[in-house]
């Protein structure tokens, strides 16, 4: 919160006297700090020798919960100033597929198709934006038809143009590409190589990568989570942009008679959360080497859940994007964590619902306690 | 604060309950994995889930059925990375997608894990990812092989009604069975969803606004049993051509009242089965087959239901 920035300031009888301790817990993210150390307490007793939690383990829910971070600062910034996208987890395979035909149907470079999905995806976006200001529709409404429109795009044209739904062949075609290993790549290869030599973390027995370390780096993807997070966090919390953000959500109105253009910035948060969903698609669709028309299917609301674990208001005005990264965190643990623990994964959903269910009431005391509402 | 720890105290006896169940239920010996691409919706898996069970139970050893919860193919990519850090002796998997599925599945037979492909996929596939072996039934062939069937019994044009239109494999079936009937396949390939009363809908549209098609191909009871309803609606019931793949309670009930022409079987169970059991052995004694297994296809006709009808929805 921006208020939390700036220098205290000198004894003022009309700001309320609160001791530093208590200033420091009441905070949106405290849900979200929370369920953390609750949720890897309880993976540590129960799946501790699991796997889960030696490097190849942590890679793996350490990537799914990348993945959730993505999309849910986008998502963060956008419900903050008000406003839902339910558009995202179509919007991710879509940008998929187009990287997918440009590069590989229409035999474009990997570097272009990629800027020109990212284009698409912030005009579309900017559109979703451009609606919901001018007809005052919820956004929910505009966004849940743009989630329809995109999801039947991303069907009709690959069957339109290679008569099939998944278009593969792009590993080949990003070869050599100087944008595509920004989203594909990983990083630090040569560090985990030295890793694996010296015997710290495992490595492969037997088959061509005999020697090689199980984990080889980290995934751009990781990069491009933590990358986003910081700069949400920071826009949000230390930039004059970041309150108009806050403005805009808590009343539009309000924000209005004060000066802050509150159409601009819902329209450019509506363009981040494209952008968001867009770098999600690049990175899987890098890393996978094919696009599929079924891709980013229910992600919307996933990301939507990991920004209300992470403690934002669902009408708006109210949120933190670490916050938001834990709940990404915690999402992606829990989800990949019960497979560890030998759960039926059957029951995957009732675990989100209660973890959702809790992670509300929580954050609604949480709240209370902040801003003194009874 | 106090409300806080009260909740997260009943998190963590909500979250433990089913846990301890799960580690209970669990038996000594080997562990296998049995990672599907289906999603939560699709009930045609559970016969692969008694199957494994069931095959879990007579060798002693431990297995486990995953999924994607949506079917999202990526996600299943994440679970067989997630499958190989746990340690099993052997994953089971589909290959639905060769591009996503490779690396993931490559890496665990780097690891030191062995790979069994089922039901989707081809042996070729199956070689070059390093698996063991496949088990299931070759898609294309399988629908070819219905598409001739059919033509032998007069059929000239069809409806296909594929609610997967997103794995490219379930296609297949209808392109070979186009190629079978030797009739271009253009639209007659409907995607329909997954909604049973959609599916119904859409299919009831389809055949008043193609009234010439004289045959129909589903893919699966997902699909074929909103067909037989909307069939019943508009009294095409056992006067139109009618096959489907894979069986179901009421496509068994089809076949036998005559609405159904023939079931193709892959059966799934063996699917499921045959690969823990081969595993196990191979694990165990150092035995392995030395092909590939075709579980199907298998029609399933009017004739000789008994058995199918007494397990259908179960093990068959």
């Amino acid at each position: 919160m921006s208020q939390t920035a700036q220098p205290k300031p000198v004894a003022d009888e009309r700001v309320k006297e609160m001791s530093s301790f208590r200033r420091s817990l009441i905070r949106p993210e405290l849900g979200g700090i929370c369920g953390t150390i609750a949720v890897f307490t309880f993976f540590l007793l129960f799946a501790h020798d699991s796997g889960m939690f030696n490097s190849q383990g942590i890679m793996n829910w350490s990537t799914v919960s990348a993945q959730f971070m993505i999309i849910a600062v986008g998502a963060c910034l956008l419900m903050i100033a008000g406003e839902f996208d339910l558009s995202v987890g179509s919007m991710i395979g879509f940008a998929g597929m187009m990287i997918a035909i440009f590069s590989v149907t229409l035999g474009w470079p990997v570097w272009m198709a990629i800027l020109i999905s990212f284009v698409l995806c912030l005009a579309i976006g900017a559109l979703n934006g451009f609606i919901v200001i001018k007809t005052g529709l919820p956004s929910f409404i505009v966004t849940l038809a743009t989630l329809f429109i995109l999801r039947g795009f991303t069907i009709y044209f690959p069957q339109l143009l290679e008569n099939k739904t998944i278009i593969g062949g792009i590993r080949d075609q990003a070869e050599g590409d100087w944008l595509a290993p920004i989203f594909g790549g990983k990083i630090l290869t040569g560090f985990f190589q030295w890793l694996g030599d010296n015997e710290l973390i495992a490595t492969f027995e037997r088959g061509t990568r005999q020697g090689d370390p199980v984990v080889d780096g980290i995934p751009m993807l990781i990069i491009w989570a933590i990358v986003l997070v910081i700069f949400g966090h920071v826009l949000l919390t230390r930039t004059r942009f970041g309150n108009w953000i806050y403005a805009s959500g808590g009343d539009a109105q309000a924000a209005r008679y004060v000066g802050v253009p509150v159409n601009r910035v819902k329209v450019l948060m509506f363009m981040f959360t494209a952008f968001c969903a867009c770098v999600f698609a690049t990175c899987q669709v890098m890393e996978f080497g094919s696009a599929g028309a079924d891709r980013g299917l229910l992600k919307e609301f996933e990301a939507i859940i990991a920004v209300v674990i992470g403690g934002a208001l669902l009408t708006g005005g109210y949120g933190s994007v670490i916050g938001a990264a834990l709940g990404a965190l915690i999402f992606g643990v829990v989800q990949q964590g019960l497979f560890f623990a030998g759960v039926e994964s059957s029951l995957f959903r009732v675990f989100l619902g209660v973890i959702l269910l809790l992670a509300v009431i929580l954050n609604t005391y949480i709240r209370r306690m902040i801003t003194g509402e009874r | 604060m106090k409300s806080m720890i009260k909740s997260v105290a009943l998190a963590t006896i909500v979250v433990a309950a089913p846990l301890t169940l799960a580690t209970t239920a669990s038996a000594e010996g080997e562990k296998y994995v049995l990672v599907s691409h289906a999603p939560d919706s699709d009930s045609w898996w559970n016969t692969v889930k008694n199957g494994i069970a069931l095959a879990g139970e007579q060798m002693g050893v431990e297995v486990e059925y995953r999924n994607p919860p949506t079917g999202d193919i990526a996600d299943m990519a994440r679970i067989i990375d997630q499958a190989a850090a746990s340690g099993p002796n052997g994953i089971i998997t589909t290959l639905a997608d060769y591009d996503v599925l490779q690396g993931p599945i490559e890496n665990a037979v780097a690891s030191g894990v062995d790979v069994i492909i089922m039901n989707t996929g081809t042996p070729e596939q199956a070689r070059e990812v390093g698996a063991l072996m496949y088990v299931g039934q070759p898609e294309y062939d399988a629908g070819l092989a219905a598409g001739m069937r059919a033509k032998g019994d007069g059929v000239t044009s069809f409806l296909c009604v594929n609610h997967a239109i997103q794995q490219p494999t379930v296609g297949e079936r209808c392109r070979g069975f186009a190629d079978g009937l030797g009739v271009d396949l253009g639209d007659s390939m409907l995607d329909s969803g997954t909604d049973p009363s959609e599916i119904k809908n859409k299919v009831l549209a389809y055949l008043s606004a193609n009234p010439e098609t004289d045959g129909i191909l589903t893919l699966g009871p997902v699909s074929a049993d909103p067909t037989i309803a909307a069939l019943e609606e508009n009294g095409m019931a056992g006067d139109i051509y009618f096959g489907t793949f894979d069986l179901g309670e009421e496509i068994v009930k089809g076949i036998k009242s005559g609405v159904i022409q023939w079931g193709i079987d892959q059966q799934p169970f063996l699917q499921a089965y045959l690969p823990v059991v081969i595993m196990t052995n191979y694990h165990r004694y150092g035995v392995l087959p030395g092909n590939n297994i075709n579980s199907g296809p298998g029609f399933v006709t009017a004739d000789a239901l008994s058995k199918v009808e007494e397990f259908a929805g179960e093990y068959r």
